[in-house]
């Protein structure tokens, strides 16, 4: 954790509005569907039977169930057989992967940059998980999921620092990532697309879902310009010169049309699910999105 | 120089520079305009996408267009190009004499005839040839003196127009007089006038004369004539060309004695008429402040008309014989004639002393028969001096003694006495019509409608002179209207009264039609020259030829006679003239006035009186280009996608309107109206809304609007009653007309309010508000004891227009206009309640249970037993304060509310519960 001032009062703040935006929704409980292979029991009970350590109820022994597992201390206290309940103590992973570039920097002016929309977004679902009792933690190895309230502080600052200044659109990093954990990538997903369908299809093969949340300005979505114009990248990278940039809009719109729709396809196919959001909406309806989306399914 | 056509350029050799305009419009057409540059994440979906090519990257030829037409502008501008250079020269040679009308009809364009004679002036000295001015109205004595042209130059200024023309033998004698051999340039006025021809002949005998007439027309304005209500102008113009609207302002002092226009209209020309006819219809008050007409710009004398006595109003006193029973406005005497005189004339009235002291132009006596030694000679008097008194019979003419000298004095007839009526002693059989009017009578040629009669009159004594004092006689012969000159007045008598008892006549429009008759007769302006002959005049103020007023300062008086006989010169200038105090005014153009132009013989070259100026058009193009050059920039931001399209818009409307803007009008604020907080007033008025007056004292503020509020509630909750929240009034800057009901807390403490809030709130009670003063010192004031808030009540209440008050009379209907009532408590039981006092002559009568008091709302409610605590509510509908003890204190609780809804509802309803019609249903009750 750095002590400088600046740094620090940029997470408070990010911390606030990522609680702001959290404080309607209830704790998240994360979905942990392949419970069995995946890890670590946690303290935090489920609020349904299942392996643990507290105690959870009382209920009648059925046909099917094993000799052992009948409590004999409570069933000698009627006339009929009972089997003492476990909570369900088990903790989800959750690592979070938010683009840094300088692409997240741009903003048309009225909205805030996409990169502070991003980053809100992400704290505000890690603030959410962490009530749940999950293990909350970003790609990479600066910092692991862990729980607790602390972890929130190390989540800010991580994501404050991450910015990989210089590169001109990001790319998803895989590592750190743990099997069959969950994971979300928050990005304009700009850059190339073959960083992308090559860390989704890593994490697929470590048995990792997720989200992607694409961020986007709304100027990136209506490409309002007109006359000559030099685009240049963030970084000034790439540069594309247009006599008449009013003309070139139709086919922007659809090269941006189809590469969401590539990214849908690459989320259906490594069973993500995948969210667009614009900077001019409430971020309160993404959140609910990743909410949806990475809750767990009875 | 470079001249082409009438434009000349001072720097021809600038105009090559337009050669490179092809060169440039190459070079610009090569440039595309200039990229902007952009961040944009999406630019990787950009790469690779190309231009369409029919997209133009070149810049289009309209806003290449637009800035090659600013280059030119520019380049033109360099080039100094001058519209209609002055090359021209003066023919002639040898001394010129230039000779202006120097009339009214030249004022308008004085300045052009002056520059005209400058030009001439240039024209002399450069050729070197003398010149002599010289103004028709002002000849000068010795003899055209010839001089060098710069000489006159300096005397240009001096030369001014008059306000009248010159005298015809005088001009001619003296163009005759002047030596051989001389040019003449006449800048005539353009009018037709009489010796003209003689002089023209003259100057023709002494060498060439060319004439320079002003293409303008020349208008002027007729004295207005006052007809039937409506003052008739006449606008005339000299020539008949095609239609012409001339807007016609009549002038005059407003209230605060400034000078403005009091009303404006347009007198139409016809196309070929000479004359335009219009009427104008004022309310009298303003007609009475007019003191002249002029034609909007006209600018000379002839375009104003100044008036006088002939426009103004007649002033009236009107008195009658016996005081008017109230309500009975249709049989007063005096109805009739105030209906018929008031639209046209001052209407006076008071006692006989005071009217005299006025002045009036006519005393109108109806039905009065009993005048005093004092009086009828002072009415004597003034009818000697011009008055006119009209007198009407009645009954009390009819009942009085006659007889003696004195009484009849003041009659044109001799009556007959003894209190002879005419309807019973001549028994007729059916009323009477009236005879055609004689010649000689006033009334002659007015229309006697069929359904005027006359059941009763007055006789006269048979007597030699009557028959020629007899105006107007009904069918019969019997006189209806006689008439008896006395000095430089006349009395008149009507034989019938005033009113519709005795005839039908004052119901019939003939009436006022003789009233206006004999009125006319009375009004100044209509005399002939003898009439004014003897009388001395002194002027008050001139009028210029500019049309232009000034105090007239000391001349010598001038005899009556020569105002009217003689025109308009030097003898006797336009403008206002006064004896005693009266007004006439001699105006330039008279009654008869005929304008016509002046037709030159044939061969007498006639010119216009523009000289061409010259213009530079520098100024002009450079405005131009610089227009042309803004377009291209908005142009230019446009095509680049620099601007949006909706900022574009926003654009242009800032451009326009910097363009445009000058400062706007201002608002200014109507200092005679307060400033009404409008959704404040509008809720006062959309609901019943009770209200009370801010003392200043927190605690009784409070305490009054929570027990209207209380009130409010109440009346709510049990009657048809539906107030809004209650209001707190400041009697210095609310509107009061909104509320019913003010309810008035008196502390001692609490300021005085302004006279003005006293005016208004004079107002208020006149017009049908009520105040609740509440002392709320029943406690202490019991026992007759005077407390600081009865002192204060009684400071506050003096400026009021408070009618006389008296305890509450268990009759009144405060009593039972909701509720049935006895007393009215408050916290307070005890105290008296005090309201307008009954008629005097208000009497129960037998077997009603209460007498028929007044009408309308009493003004004020007086009162101490602080009724507003007992009505007070907090926002639960808990009472506030305690009120007595127990059920007992409960029970008055609910008696003050009671009170406060009998009060609203006598307030709302007024007199209603007063009538008898529901006295039955009342009596009913009573009675269980």
């Amino acid at each position: 954790m750095t002590s400088d001032p600046a740094s620090s009062t940029a997470r408070s703040g990010l911390r606030r509005d990522g609680e702001a935006l959290a404080a309607p929704l209830p704790p998240l409980l994360a979905d942990a569907e392949h419970l069995a292979s995946t890890m670590l029991l946690g303290d935090h009970g489920r609020r349904r039977p299942g392996m643990g350590e507290e105690f959870w109820q009382y209920r009648p022994a059925m046909a099917n169930d094993e000799a052992r597992l009948i409590d004999w201390r409570r069933s000698a206290r009627s006339d009929m057989l009972y089997v003492r309940e476990k909570e369900w103590q088990a903790a989800q992973s959750v690592v979070l992967w938010v683009d840094g570039s300088q692409s997240m920097g741009f903003t048309s002016g009225k909205y805030p940059p996409k990169g502070d929309r991003a980053r809100m977004l992400a704290m505000a679902i890690a603030i959410l998980l962490l009530r749940g009792g999950e293990r909350v933690g970003l790609t990479g190895q600066a910092v692991p999921p862990r729980r607790g309230d602390i972890q929130l502080l190390r989540i800010a600052d991580g994501l404050l620092g991450a910015d990989d200044a210089g590169a001109d659109f990001g790319a998803p990093d895989v590592r750190g990532i743990l099997p069959k954990s969950r994971a979300l990538f928050i990005s304009d997903f700009m850059g190339p697309l073959v960083e992308v369908e090559a860390a989704l299809t890593e994490a697929a093969d470590l048995g990792v879902r997720g989200a992607l949340l694409q961020v986007l300005d709304p100027a990136e979505e209506a490409f309002p310009y007109d006359g000559r114009t030099v685009f240049e990248s963030m970084g000034g990278g790439l540069r594309h010169e247009t006599l008449e940039a009013g003309g070139l809009r139709d086919r922007y719109l659809d090269r941006l049309a189809d590469r969401k729709a590539r990214l849908s396809e690459l989320a259906r196919i490594t069973g993500w699910q995948m969210l667009t959001h614009h900077t001019g909406d409430s971020a309160q309806s993404a959140l609910l999105w990743l909410y949806g989306a990475l809750e767990r399914r009875r | 120089m470079l001249v082409l056509g009438p434009i000349a350029f001072a720097a021809p050799w600038v105009l090559t520079a337009l050669a490179v305009l092809p060169v440039l419009w190459l070079i610009l057409r090569a440039v595309p305009p200039a990229p902007r540059r952009r961040r944009f994440p999406g630019v990787m979906l950009l790469l690779g996408l190309r231009d369409d090519e029919t997209q133009s990257d070149r810049t289009p030829w309209w806003l290449l267009l637009l800035r090659m037409l600013a280059v030119a502008a520019v380049i033109l501008a360099f080039a100094g190009p001058i519209l209609n250079p002055r090359t021209a020269a003066e023919p002639g040679r040898g001394p010129l004499l230039i000779l202006l009308d120097g009339t009214w009809a030249d004022a308008r364009d004085w300045a052009a005839r002056i520059d005209r004679v400058e030009a001439a002036l240039g024209e002399a000295s450069r050729t070197a040839r003398p010149v002599s001015i010289a103004v028709t109205t002002d000849l000068p004595a010795g003899g055209a003196e010839f001089q060098a042209a710069d000489a006159w130059r300096s005397r240009l200024a001096s030369l001014a127009p008059a306000p009248w023309a010159a005298d015809p033998d005088t001009l001619a004698g003296w163009t005759r007089a002047q030596p051989d051999g001389f040019d003449t340039l006449w800048l005539s006025d353009g009018l037709a006038r009489e010796g003209r021809d003689d002089a023209l002949a003259a100057l023709q005998d002494k060498g060439r004369v060319r004439i320079f007439e002003s293409p303008r027309a020349v208008l002027a304005l007729r004295p207005p004539v006052y007809l039937d209500g409506l003052i008739e102008i006449t606008a005339l113009r000299a020539r008949e060309s095609g239609a012409l609207q001339v807007p016609v302002a009549a002038m005059g002092l407003d209230p605060t004695g400034a000078e403005r226009m009091l009303a404006q209209t347009e007198a139409s020309f016809a196309p070929g008429a000479r004359q335009a006819e219009l009427s104008l219809s004022l309310p009298a008050e303003l007609r009475n402040r007019i003191t002249r007409f002029e034609i909007t710009g006209g600018r000379s004398a002839g375009a104003v008309s100044l008036t006088d006595d002939a426009l103004r109003r007649r002033e009236i006193a009107l008195i009658a014989g016996r005081e008017d029973r109230e309500g009975l406005q249709l049989l007063s005497p005096l109805h009739y004639l105030e209906q018929a005189l008031e639209p046209n004339a001052d209407l006076i009235d008071g006692d006989i002393a005071d009217i005299l002291q006025a002045n009036p132009d006519v005393i109108v006596l109806a039905d009065v028969a009993r005048l005093t030694g004092a009086e009828t000679e002072d009415i004597a008097d003034w009818i000697d001096r011009g008055g006119l008194l009209l007198r009407f019979a009645g009954p009390r003419l009819a009942a009085a003694d006659l007889t003696d000298d004195a009484a009849a004095v003041l009659l044109p007839v001799r009556l007959r006495a003894g209190g002879r009526t005419v309807g019973g002693a001549m028994s007729w059989g059916e009323p009477k019509a009236l005879r055609p009017f004689p010649e000689t009578s006033p009334f002659y040629g007015l229309d006697i409608p069929a359904e005027v009669t006359v059941t009763s009159q007055v006789l006269a004594q048979p007597d030699p002179d009557l028959p020629e004092r007899v105006i107007a006689a009904l069918a019969d012969g019997t006189p209806l209207v006689t008439r008896q000159r006395l000095g430089a007045g006349q009395i008149v008598l009507f034989h019938v009264t005033a009113n519709a008892e005795w005839s039908t006549l004052p119901l019939s429009g003939l009436f006022v039609q003789m009233l206006e008759r004999l009125s006319v007769a009375a009004r100044v302006g209509t005399e002939t020259a003898e009439d004014l002959a003897g009388t001395t005049w002194q002027a008050v103020e001139h009028l210029d030829a500019f049309g232009v007023l000034a105090p007239a300062g000391m001349s010598e008086g001038l005899d009556g006679s020569t105002l009217l006989a003689s025109s308009v010169g030097p003898a006797l200038p336009p403008g206002l003239y006064a004896s005693e105090d009266q007004r006439r005014a001699v105006n330039v153009i008279g009654a008869e006035t005929e304008l016509a132009p002046m037709v030159w013989p044939a061969g007498v070259p006639v010119e216009g009186l523009e000289v061409a100026r010259e213009t530079r058009l520098a100024g002009p193009l450079l405005v131009l280009a610089l227009g042309l050059m803004v377009a291209d920039v908005v142009a230019s931001l446009l095509l680049s996608g620099l601007l949006g399209l909706r900022r574009t818009g926003t654009a242009m409307v800032l451009l326009a309107g910097l363009l445009l803007s000058g400062p706007g009008p201002l608002h200014a604020q109507d200092a005679d109206l307060l400033p009404v907080d409008e959704a404040a007033a509008i809720q006062a008025i959309s609901e019943v809304v009770l209200a009370h007056v801010i003392t200043g004292n927190p605690a009784v503020d409070d305490t009054a609007r929570a027990g209207l509020h209380g009130l409010s509630r109440t009346l709510f909750a049990r009657t048809s009653v539906e107030p809004g929240p209650p209001v707190a009034v400041d009697l210095e800057t609310d509107e009061l007309a909104f509320f019913p009901v003010l309810y008035w807390p008196v502390t001692p403490d609490q300021p005085r309010p302004s006279s003005e809030a006293y005016a208004r709130l004079n107002r208020y009670l006149r017009g049908g508000g009520m105040i609740l003063f509440d002392t709320r010192d029943a406690d202490l004031a019991a026992m007759g004891s005077e407390t600081a808030n009865t002192r204060k009540l009684q400071d506050l209440a003096r400026p009021l227009d408070i009618p006389p008050l008296e305890p509450v009379p268990e009759d009144h209907v405060l009593t039972r206009t909701f509720y049935l009532l006895q007393d009215f408590p408050g916290r307070h039981a005890r105290g008296p309640l005090w309201v307008e006092a009954a008629p005097p002559d208000a009497e129960r009568v037998e077997g009603m249970p209460f007498r028929n008091l007044n009408d309308g709302v009493t003004p004020v409610v007086i009162g101490s037993n602080d009724w507003a605590a007992a009505w007070a509510m907090d926002g639960q509908g808990r009472p506030m304060f305690p009120v007595g003890r127990g059920y007992a204190g409960e029970r008055q609780r609910e008696m003050a509310y009671r009170f406060g809804i009998n009060l609203v509802m006598h307030v709302l309803t007024g007199n209603y519960k007063s009538d008898q019609v529901h006295v039955p249903a009342l009596l009913d009750r009573l009675g269980q």
